[in-house]
């Protein structure tokens, strides 16, 4: 039988726009149901200390950014080992031609649709690392 | 001339306190009292970005923290902010033992009343510290 490795998801959940809720959604969305992945609030892993980081350390880590400061990966970089992968919620939604969500505090229409598709990509891509690895 | 009240949520993404902090926050900011108040990501003031360590040390803040690690209040503090307000999802729910919040990515009908209360409290908080203003 073979045994997946756990997979690390860390989102940006950045307050400042609706990126951050999609790229919060996506990932709460990825991770429903999985018993092989975790995640840990930004905030946290940034200020934590060693036991915050030694996950990301020792597993295979995904960043998800809802724009383009990339929070999340560059702390993963910083404080564990560089990601295994990373998304860029900004950037998939300018590839998609789909506009940055209005609000911040719901999820609606196209931005709830796009956290979807992006949920879906985070799955493929948890599965192809936990192939490799 | 006053300044936004500046009210940082923790975003938890582990469990629904996180997520009811954010909620309210964005209740107060978005709907409750948009222009007195605003927020700022707390990611990008842990990640040291001079722009936003700059807001915080020049505005009253509020702390809104879902967990006992206090991410928000702490981190605030650390980078040179003043925690005018301290809010904690923990006990809002002490106040209200009836109401059992369970889901984190879309909040359930418990979660959404936490939310509510805990918009009502920071807006009169916000109320307060704006009047205080000179």
């Amino acid at each position: 039988m073979k045994i997946k490795p756990k997979i690390g998801v860390v989102s940006c959940s950045g307050e400042c726009c609706g990126l951050g809720t999609i790229s919060r959604v996506a990932t709460r969305l990825a991770l429903e149901g999985s018993d092989e992945t975790v995640t840990i609030c930004l905030p946290l892993f940034l200020a934590g200390e060693e036991q915050e980081h030694s996950f990301a350390k020792e597993h295979p880590t995904i960043a998800v950014d809802g724009c383009g400061k990339h929070c999340a990966y560059k702390a993963i970089a910083k404080y564990s080992k560089e990601p295994a992968a990373g998304i860029d919620v900004e950037a998939l939604l300018k590839e998609w031609g789909v506009e940055a969500p209005k609000g911040r505090r719901t999820l609606e229409g196209d931005g709830l649709k796009a956290a979807h598709r992006i949920a879906e990509l985070l799955v493929v891509k948890i599965e192809e690392i936990q192939e490799v690895a | 001339m006053k300044k936004p009240i500046l009210v940082i949520p923790c975003s938890g993404i582990g469990k629904s306190f996180g997520s009811i902090s954010r909620d309210a926050t964005f209740r107060v900011c978005d709907e409750l009292r948009p222009g007195k108040a605003d927020t700022l990501c707390l990611s990008l003031l842990v990640m040291g970005d001079e722009e936003a360590r700059r807001r915080v040390a020049g505005s009253t803040c509020i702390a809104v923290d879902g967990c006992t690690m206090e991410c928000s209040g702490n981190n605030v503090e650390r980078s040179g902010g003043k925690v005018a307000a301290h809010f904690r999802v923990m006990d809002i729910l002490r106040e209200n033992r009836g109401l059992r919040p369970r889901d984190v990515t879309f909040l359930d009908a418990d979660g959404e009343k936490l939310s509510k209360i805990l918009a009502e409290k920071i807006t009169a908080k916000v109320d307060e510290l704006w009047e205080a203003q000179p």
